[in-house]
């Protein structure tokens, strides 16, 4: 089948397009041939109708992410290097080095082929971070699948966690954290993100744009196939070709060690100062990168695409232009620099071919077999997509839904049932030990994993001399959010503000991944659009900004939309990692605080879940200010080294985070509720299973007592002595005084079998 | 051009786990007249220019030195292919 | 007193084996698997990772890299060698160990503190550990599973060349709970665990004492050092 040119789309204007097979609306049809003047060639209309797709233009979103860049304080500026729009973040974390990082989704090819879907997920955010002119240091995945009785989410587990086991280790980047849940609104759309954390030095950023006339433009990694191609097959349909391969798979295949072979090699083409610009493949392949350089930098470019080496020769001009074939890059590079450039690839075995040029037409010109396929203004095909005002509704149930609160269902007050809740709790999917998932992840290649799971962050060291290092931790209850989309996006960087700080780092930048319904719904549009506020409102507050992120719309199987899932990850600096604080006591005899209030808030909690299968009511107060002096305070006591162990609420409240601090070091503990019942005016059931914000607990060293509580108190934290660190051993147990006792070995038994269960 | 098909299979007193777990999942699936599964390898190698014995020979070689692994591999079979 | 460490395509714990043998006190040095040339180096490391991706088996196309004719001559003349986890499964393919490594029998890959013991304390990494002595160092494979005929096994087991054995659990399947294992002469080891992610407190196994603080890999370092200056 040959071309259509443009010389052919001139002399043929009314040829009938499948724009919207191609997923394109008729005004938006309409707008391109206006731009251009003329109707465009298939070529042209595939890289609009990808680059103007949702997950491409943000077109539903864009309006809203506004936000993240308006609501901007200036100390929210500080470290910031390189703010939304780029590839991926980068804040400036003193003695020189920066770190870049991103969290990205790919939902919908993980539930088609959960493997490659999850493996590919990796791959495509890592090369956002190398794309940056950073090495990859870190991973962390966020997972949301059905109920875990329906034998489908067994094959969707299995597959996504061996993917990203199988990308993430051949790549050799440590797994540091993440979370894993389960709830039957994912069971047709699970949520697979991928976060990965890139480190550099100031000097080696690097942006991508094409600039300078003359510079060359070259792909290299590996040869492009029919991956991923999607819409474009539609066009080749129109005639199709017999001699071909089998109809083009849309599922997108992974290559760890093609990826960890180009990951070596950008670094040293970065050493070596060969890189003027670079831009990663991933979503609409080449055209995505051409127009993205093109519209970033001088703003032409000329390519030749007979250049681009194909592992299948008989792919059509649309199918190389969309092509989403993996583990692929392009580079801007001088001429002067070429030689050195291809030497480098070569020692790598990475193939390599000079696609064109940086031009000053302002129009990105493609040309294939001796004729012109694409003549666009980039920034058209790039930037200045469409930006819709979808339409907003309040959603009809959402009232009902707040008025049937948790604080009406019976709560128990005696030791035996209150024990037996605890266990429940402890056992439920989403509390339970995830160690079948976490035992298949790496964590010690790089040497520089300072804490990974179960801690409440990830942190790794950047420089081995100072201990100079970061955190990073990701949270989201989709739960809160569905009862108040506002209010749960708020605690969901309360919550992983919190985490970060109990490691003893100060919070200094936020990545965000989206997961929402189908924004055609005026309802979910409304969850989106509460939700966005109040994620920025948050971050204005708490004076650290959105340095980029990721929306994931049409998340709903029919007319059941998501649980809103905005997942948001706060990645904090430490001075020196060994000033760590881990989740759990090692010792006995140490004293045990919690700080913060406990209040009567079981909407939406894991207790409702688990025990009364209920959601309904408002999910719990935030209080930003509060969470942030809690913050301050846990980086002073982790300055002076007065806390041994650190371990924030959440889901599942005290007993959870008391479960996890006895199980994780087998250090049993004697805790009394009395204090938090009389201060706070709580029943034990709540004292237990309430899921108030802004508290945490901790372990002190009996000599470090008086200067701890010192500190909550100048700080004006409520603080309260609760227990504290008993026996380790076959005789460890938890003793809740006057409720209940309950071996650790029967606590760490009942949630580690739930997992196996349904996944072993 | 000529094609090789080599097949390497693990030695028969090598447990095969990755077959054992197919065999397992088949049975699961109600296919219980299928009793085992053992899983090896398939090689296609393509041959630039014409076979003649000492291709076979250095194809032979290969395929026991490279292609598998003695130890814990046999190569059951080498057939050429006309294309 | 200088060790290499050889990085292959898709090599990943070169720097960290690096990292340890300075921590050790000796001078690392890197090497390429490209190059015929071993730079004079007084020891090897065959690193961990998944050199070529672990295609056609892991560690097999590794084994025939130019670099590895330089390995086998020095390794035949009694230079120490020790190949972690994708380096073990390089020196069995290379034959300069026995057995051969398969998928691990749970299916799929493991990361976890594995508790071994030090069957044998002679060879050139092992001297400064005691015979019997349990040791604690980090696993983290997919095809860590050990297998060899029934001759070789009790070969290996009579002539005292099972270096290493799992204990506590066998993670793998290996046969024998071999965890690893020497040439005859000793100067070759290879395991399936990390001794090079154990040598730096606050980034190494969990022990019973407290967490991330175990140091246990240090000593191989440590072993090859006395030996080679001895």
């Amino acid at each position: 089948m040959s071309a259509d040119t443009v010389d052919n789309a001139i002399a043929t204007p009314d040829k009938e397009q499948p724009y919207a097979a191609l997923g394109l609306k008729p005004d938006e049809y309409a707008r391109i041939k206006e731009i251009l003047g003329r109707r465009p060639t298939s070529g042209e209309l595939a890289m609009y109708s990808v680059m103007w797709s949702e997950h491409c233009s943000y077109k539903s979103s864009k309006m809203y992410l506004r936000q993240f860049g308006q609501k901007v304080t200036p100390k929210m500026r500080e470290k910031l290097m390189v703010g939304m729009g780029e590839n991926a973040g980068v804040i400036d974390i003193g003695e020189g080095w920066a770190v870049t990082f991103k969290v990205e989704s790919h939902n919908h090819p993980s539930y088609i082929e959960p493997f490659q879907g999850a493996a590919t997920g990796v791959g495509g955010i890592v090369r956002d971070i190398i794309s940056m002119g950073a090495r990859p240091v870190a991973i962390m995945d966020q997972l949301r699948f059905g109920a875990v009785e329906n034998p489908d989410t067994a094959r969707v587990v299995s597959g996504v966690v061996g993917g990203i086991s199988f990308y993430g280790n051949c790549l050799g980047l440590p797994n540091i954290g993440g979370e894993t849940y389960f709830d039957a609104v994912y069971q047709g759309n699970p949520l697979v993100n991928a976060l990965a954390v890139g480190v550099l030095r100031h000097e080696d950023l690097h942006l991508a744009n094409a600039s300078g006339v003359g510079n060359k433009i070259v792909l290299f990694g590996a040869r492009t196939g029919g991956d991923g191609i999607g819409g474009a097959s539609i066009l080749a349909s129109d005639s199709f070709d017999s001699t071909g391969p089998t109809k083009r798979p849309a599922v997108q295949v992974g290559d760890p060690f093609a990826e960890k072979v180009l990951i070596e090699c950008c670094l040293e083409l970065y050493r070596e100062g060969l890189v003027e610009g670079i831009q990663d493949l991933g979503a609409a392949g080449i055209s995505c990168a051409t127009s993205e350089l093109a519209a970033n930098g001088d703003g032409g470019m000329f390519v030749e695409l007979d250049n681009v080496l194909l592992r299948d020769p008989t792919l059509t001009s649309e199918e190389i232009l969309m092509s989403e074939s993996q583990e692929r890059m392009m580079a801007v590079v001088e001429p002067g620099k070429l030689e050195a450039f291809l030497a480098v690839t070569a020692k790598w075995d990475v193939e390599t071919s000079v696609l064109g040029e940086v031009t000053d037409t302002g129009r990105l010109v493609i040309h294939h077999n001796g004729h012109e396929i694409v003549n666009v203004d980039p920034s058209t095909v790039a930037v200045d997509g469409p930006v819709y005002e979808r339409p907003v509704a309040y959603p009809s149930w959402i009232d009902a839904l707040n008025a049937d609160s948790a604080s009406t269902l019976p709560r128990p007050s005696d030791g035996p049932t209150l024990r037996e809740q605890f266990l429940s709790l402890v056992a439920s999917p989403n509390l339970a030990d995830k160690s079948m998932i976490t035992t298949q992840y790496d964590y010690f290649v790089m040497g520089n994993t300072a804490l990974s799971f179960p801690d409440d962050a990830g942190m790794i060291r950047v420089d081995e001399e100072s201990g100079l290092g970061f955190s990073v931790a990701t949270d989201c209850n989709g739960r809160y959010c569905q009862l108040d989309p506002y209010q749960g996006a708020q605690l969901a960087l309360a919550e992983a503000y919190r985490n970060v700080s109990v490691t003893g780092a100060v919070p200094a930048a936020v990545t965000d991944c989206l997961n929402f319904g189908s924004p055609e719904n005026p309802e979910v549009m409304w969850q989106f659009q509460r939700a966005v506020e109040g994620l920025s409102d948050a971050c204005e507050v708490m004076d650290i900004p959105v340095t980029g992120g990721n929306v994931s719309f049409y998340n709903q199987t029919g007319d059941v939309a998501i649980h809103p899932t905005p997942v948001v990850g706060v990645l904090g600096i430490i001075d020196d990692v060994a000033r760590r604080i881990p989740s759990a006591w090692q010792e006995e005899g140490q004293n045990i605080y919690l700080l913060g209030h406990t209040n009567l808030e079981l909407d939406g909690s894991a207790w409702a879940n688990t025990i009364h299968a209920h959601l309904g009511g408002r999910p719990p107060a935030v209080d930003l200010e509060r969470e942030m002096a809690l913050g301050s305070l846990l980086h002073g006591a982790a300055l002076e080294g007065l806390v041994t162990s650190a371990h924030d609420l959440s889901d599942g409240g005290l007993a959870q985070a008391l479960a996890e601090a006895v199980t994780r070091f087998g250090v049993g503990a004697r805790v009394y509720l009395d204090d938090i019942l009389e201060r706070d005016g709580v029943d034990a059931a709540t004292a237990l299973f309430s899921e108030s914000t802004g508290r945490v607990i901790v372990s002190v060293d009996r000599v470090d007592d008086v200067k701890f509580v010192g500190l909550c108190e100048a700080r004006g934290y409520p603080v309260l002595r609760i227990g504290v660190t008993d026996r380790k051993g076959v005789e460890a147990e938890l003793d809740v005084q006057g409720l209940f006792r309950i071996p650790v070995t029967e606590i760490a038994q009942r949630s580690a079998e739930t997992l196996p269960k349904y996944f072993g | 051009m000529p094609v090789f098909v080599v097949e390497v299979m693990p030695k028969p007193e090598i447990l095969d786990p990755q077959g054992k777990a197919v065999a397992g999942a088949l049975s699961r699936l109600g296919h219980s007249e299928f009793s085992a599964v053992r899983m090896g390898k398939r090689f296609e190698v393509t041959v630039d220019g014409p076979i003649t014995d000492a291709t076979r020979a250095r194809l032979e070689e290969i395929a026991r030195e490279i292609l598998s692994n003695q130890v814990i591999e046999d190569v059951v079979s080498i057939t050429e292919v006309t294309a | 007193m200088r060790i290499g460490v050889i990085t292959f395509p898709g090599s990943l714990d070169d720097r960290d084996a690096l990292r340890a043998i300075r921590i050790a006190g000796a001078e690392p040095v890197s090497l390429w698997h490209g190059e015929h040339d071993l730079q004079g180096v007084d020891a090897l490391v065959l690193p961990g990772g998944f050199s070529y991706g672990d295609y056609l088996r892991a560690g097999a196309i590794a084994s025939h890299a130019p670099i590895m004719s330089e390995v086998i001559d020095a390794a035949n003349k009694g230079m120490p060698v020790l190949g972690i986890c994708n380096g073990f499964q390089m020196l069995a393919e290379a034959r300069l160990v026995p057995g051969a490594h398969t998928r691990n029998d749970v299916q799929h890959f493991v990361r976890r503190d594995q508790h071994l013991l030090v069957e044998n304390n002679s060879t050139a990494w092992t001297t400064k550990f005691s015979a019997g002595e349990e040791i604690i160092i980090p696993l983290k494979n997919a095809d860590g599973r050990f297998i060899a005929d029934a001759d070789t096994i009790t070969r290996i087991e009579d002539n005292g060349q099972v270096t290493f054995r799992y204990v506590g659990m066998n993670p793998n399947g290996s046969a024998d709970d071999i965890a690893g294992v020497s040439n005859e002469r000793g100067n070759v080891v290879g395991l399936m665990p990390h001794p090079e992610h154990a040598v730096e407190p606050g980034f190494g196994p969990d022990t019973a004492s407290h967490m991330r603080s175990g140091r246990d890999g240090l000593r191989f370092f440590t072993s090859v050092i006395e030996r080679v200056l001895a």
